[in-house]
């Protein structure tokens, strides 16, 4: 099991990667800071990042709008 | 038909003076009523305490009107300030107006901000802002309008009196006033207009239109001041048109006191647009409109008069739709120099309605708003139908986001029963049909049947349905989205307390361009307690008022973001394009900043607002009260829609077991804990503010900020 923003629970697989909580938690604004257990991830390897069992994992999603 | 055949009622002869570090140092006054046309000096203090823009909009204001003006007073002032940075080219979204004047939908202060070139060539004509006081009285007279004429070149402003044949459509007038102010091509990129329409003389609901030339298509194109019946106001003055012109200019027209800060700024940031946008928003392929899907995904897109927050047929108009229709390829900037180019334009649209029927033409826009405005709200999923509604609010003068809140809450009337065929004139006015809010449209222009009540604004609406169509005064006022008299923007606050307080905690209504913070507290949960979402509601509402002060597009703020922020301590600031802002007011001024400086610059202008508010006998903790709609689910099949939600919060708030509760008992039970939590938040928020209980800035506070003068403390004592 992970935890998402502290609010939300997705349960855990084996070689689960960032892009599959995003596409979990269907986060798709594009602008995010992912943050696995404290370290950031680069945009541009949400794809290949793992993410371990039992993570906290933000995403924290910049404020926008208007 | 040129210029010269206008007949002139009075003039003023001036010597435009030399633009110094952003300021011309002078304002204009002109009573459209008396025909008197004078200067005004800037003064030091003008410049250090309401540093430009929407500040110097509102002290304009208030020197210009009385404790009882109204909208409709011939006191009531429409004024324009572009401020110190509008009309820079060297960093992309420095050429955004504010416009401010007493409002016929919240008989308070509402200020607008707009695109177009008017802002920036009133000021290469010499002038600070221009306050239009005044209200043409058409007793004896040969003329029922007018129009006012900046002549920069030739140092001359004049009011001229309308002929009959002038139109009053923007999209008829905008042509006409370029035949007789630019007839010759190489004139038309320096004039600019600022015009309404016949829906503005009919409808409370009224925008102002401001043009710019565009060069690449040969096409006069609009941007509009949107909220709050500015256009309402620009009408009932009886002024078809302001008119600017300027002579060629460069880059440098503000002599800013360091050019090369700003160069180097904006070389940073359109490194940035170049290399990220691409990937993040497509602000240059979409624009705005990219949110539409976005906002879906989260729950957030208004539908249905914001009962939800998603529906099925969004890909129908979603981001992907509207790039397929905008013209590609051209820099879309609303000012020069904006390579973020967000202000694009559907062309070819074959208009199918009305007046214009059977014409085809270039829509500027659809932006998010309006798409989820007077699509998704009123449950219309056809583009072709959103953009006849943008097309014609636009040629007629009338807001886009106020007309499709509205609708959308008709719309529930209609199917709730509130309305039906013989109270709306035999318009079938369920969700989802254009054709019927078209044709309300094209009545409030005329002003005949339902148009007329409908343009009066959904406050007016719900007394009125109350009072004559016997509806039940609770329900209308639950669903019914305005608050202080303003119609809601587009976004769904139910889930996220923060922006509940950053759509009713606000100076002028609920428009989201104070605060949009629904990510932060709902989406990342970075704001727990009410402490945390009062320090928001303190620093972002002073924050985007700053970008209205000096002339800036808040887009190029948070809608580009490099990779290297998420490094920094604040992510959500941007700090790195904060600092850019503090090189730029820097660079043009040669005032040395901080951060911290812009923050209670705009506090300085934020309080004043507030305090004008309570001197139109408004502005106070009950003038913040917000319909329940915004806070929680007002009907069942609101809450039905999302039980699975509802009922884990009663767990998790509350300690309630749903399973042994009624559906009324529940939506009671988030109803009593929904309200009361944003009567905390109320308190939270004013405290950060420095107000007290009631909402009133204190005379500390107001000493603290230097803006305590005899008759602002007067304002404030009587509520201490
Ligand atoms: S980002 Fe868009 S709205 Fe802002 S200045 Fe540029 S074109 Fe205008």
């Amino acid at each position: 099991m992970i935890t998402v923003n502290k609010h939300h629970t997705l349960p855990w697989r084996e070689g689960m990667t960032v892009r599959d909580v995003l596409t979990a938690m269907k986060y798709t604004f594009p602008h995010i800071i992912v943050v696995i257990n404290g370290d950031i991830v680069r945009h541009d390897a949400y794809d290949t990042t793992p993410v371990p069992d039992e993570a906290d994992v933000r995403v924290v999603h910049m404020i926008a709008g208007g | 038909m040129p210029k010269d055949t206008l007949r002139v009622l009075s003039e003023y002869a001036y010597t435009p003076p030399v633009i110094e570090r952003g300021y011309a140092g002078q304002t204009l006054y002109v009573n459209v009523g008396d025909g008197r046309i004078a200067a005004r000096p800037v003064t030091a203090e003008m410049k250090e305490k309401f540093t430009g823009g929407r500040g110097f909009d509102l002290w304009l204001l208030w020197h210009g009107v009385h404790d009882d003006t109204r909208w409709d007073s011939p006191e009531n002032e429409i004024v324009i300030a572009p401020g110190p940075c509008g009309g820079i080219t060297q960093y992309p979204g420095s050429g955004k107006s504010i416009v401010t004047t007493i409002s016929p939908l919240t008989d308070i202060v509402i200020d607008s901000n707009v695109g177009g070139h008017f802002g920036p060539y009133l000021k290469f004509a010499g002038w600070d802002a221009i306050e239009v006081q005044g209200k043409v009285t058409t007793d004896g007279a040969d003329y029922t309008d007018v129009i006012v004429y900046i002549d920069g070149p030739a140092g001359v402003v004049q009011l001229l009196a309308a002929p009959a044949d002038c139109p009053t459509d923007s999209h008829e007038l905008g042509p006409w006033l370029l035949e007789h102010f630019a007839p010759h091509d190489e004139d038309k990129p320096f004039v600019s207009f600022v015009t309404a329409g016949r829906g503005s003389e009919h409808a409370r609901m009224g925008c102002l239109n401001f043009s710019l030339y565009d060069r690449k298509r040969k096409a006069l194109r609009f941007k509009q001041a949107g909220r709050g019946g500015i256009g309402t106001v620009f009408r009932d003055k009886h002024i078809k048109a302001l008119v600017v012109r300027t002579a060629p200019f460069k880059g440098d027209e503000n002599n800013p006191a360091d050019i090369d800060r700003l160069i180097e700024a904006g070389a940073r940031i359109r490194k940035e647009i170049a290399t990220y946008d691409a990937a993040q928003n497509r602000m240059r392929n979409r624009g705005t409109a990219y949110l539409v899907q976005i906002m879906d995904d989260y729950d957030l897109l208004p539908v249905h008069n914001f009962r939800y927050g998603s529906h099925p047929e969004t890909p129908k108009i979603n981001g992907a739709v509207w790039e397929a229709r905008f013209t590609q390829g051209l820099p879309d900037g609303c000012w020069y120099g904006c390579t973020m180019g967000c202000a694009h334009t559907a062309e070819h649209h074959k208009v199918r309605t009305g007046p214009y029927q059977g014409q085809c033409v270039m829509v500027d826009g659809p932006e998010y708003e309006t798409i989820a405005g007077v699509g998704s709200n009123c449950g219309i999923f056809d583009p072709d139908a959103i953009l006849e509604i943008n097309f014609y609010c636009d040629a007629y003068g009338i807001d886009t986001i106020s007309f499709g809140t509205a609708m959308a809450f008709v719309m529930e009337c209609f199917e709730a029963g509130v309305l039906d065929l013989e109270k709306t004139g035999g318009l079938d006015l369920r969700p989802g049909n254009a054709e019927a809010a078209l044709e309300v449209l094209h009545l409030m222009a005329r002003g005949e049947g339902f148009g007329l009540i409908f343009g009066q604004g959904i406050r007016r609406m719900k007394s009125y349905f109350v009072e004559h169509f016997g509806a039940d005064p609770q329900f209308v006022n639950d669903i019914g989205m305005e608050a202080k008299g303003l119609e809601y923007s587009e976004y769904i606050p139910k889930e996220s307390l923060a922006q509940q307080g950053g759509y009713g905690l606000t100076n002028k209504g609920p428009q989201h361009d104070e605060a949009w913070l629904i990510f932060m507290d709902q989406v990342n949960h970075q704001l727990p307690t009410f402490e945390d979402k009062a320090e928001a509601l303190h620093y972002f509402p002073m924050w985007r008022t700053w970008f209205g002060l000096c002339g800036f597009c808040k887009l190029l703020w948070n809608d580009v973001i490099p990779p290297e922020n998420a490094h920094t301590p604040e992510p959500a600031k941007i700090m790195g394009h904060v600092q850019n802002y503090v090189d730029i007011f820097s660079g043009v001024t040669g005032r040395e900043v901080t951060p911290d400086d812009l923050i209670t610059m705009s506090e300085r202008v934020y309080n004043f607002q507030r305090v004008f508010n309570i001197r139109l006998g408004k502005g106070l903790r009950e003038h913040d009260a917000t319909p329940y709609r915004s806070m929680g689910p007002v009907t069942e099949a609101e809450y039905l829609s999302r039980q699975e939600r509802y009922d884990r919060q009663l767990r998790e708030w509350l300690n309630l077991d749903p399973a042994k509760m009624t559906l009324q008992e529940k939506m009671a039970a988030h109803r009593a804990y929904r309200t009361a939590q944003y009567e905390r938040l109320t308190d939270a928020v004013y405290a950060r503010r420095g107000w007290t209980k009631n909402g009133v800035p204190t005379v500390e506070k107001l000493r603290a900020l230097g803006i305590d003068y005899p008759d602002v403390i007067a304002v404030v004592e009587k509520h201490l």
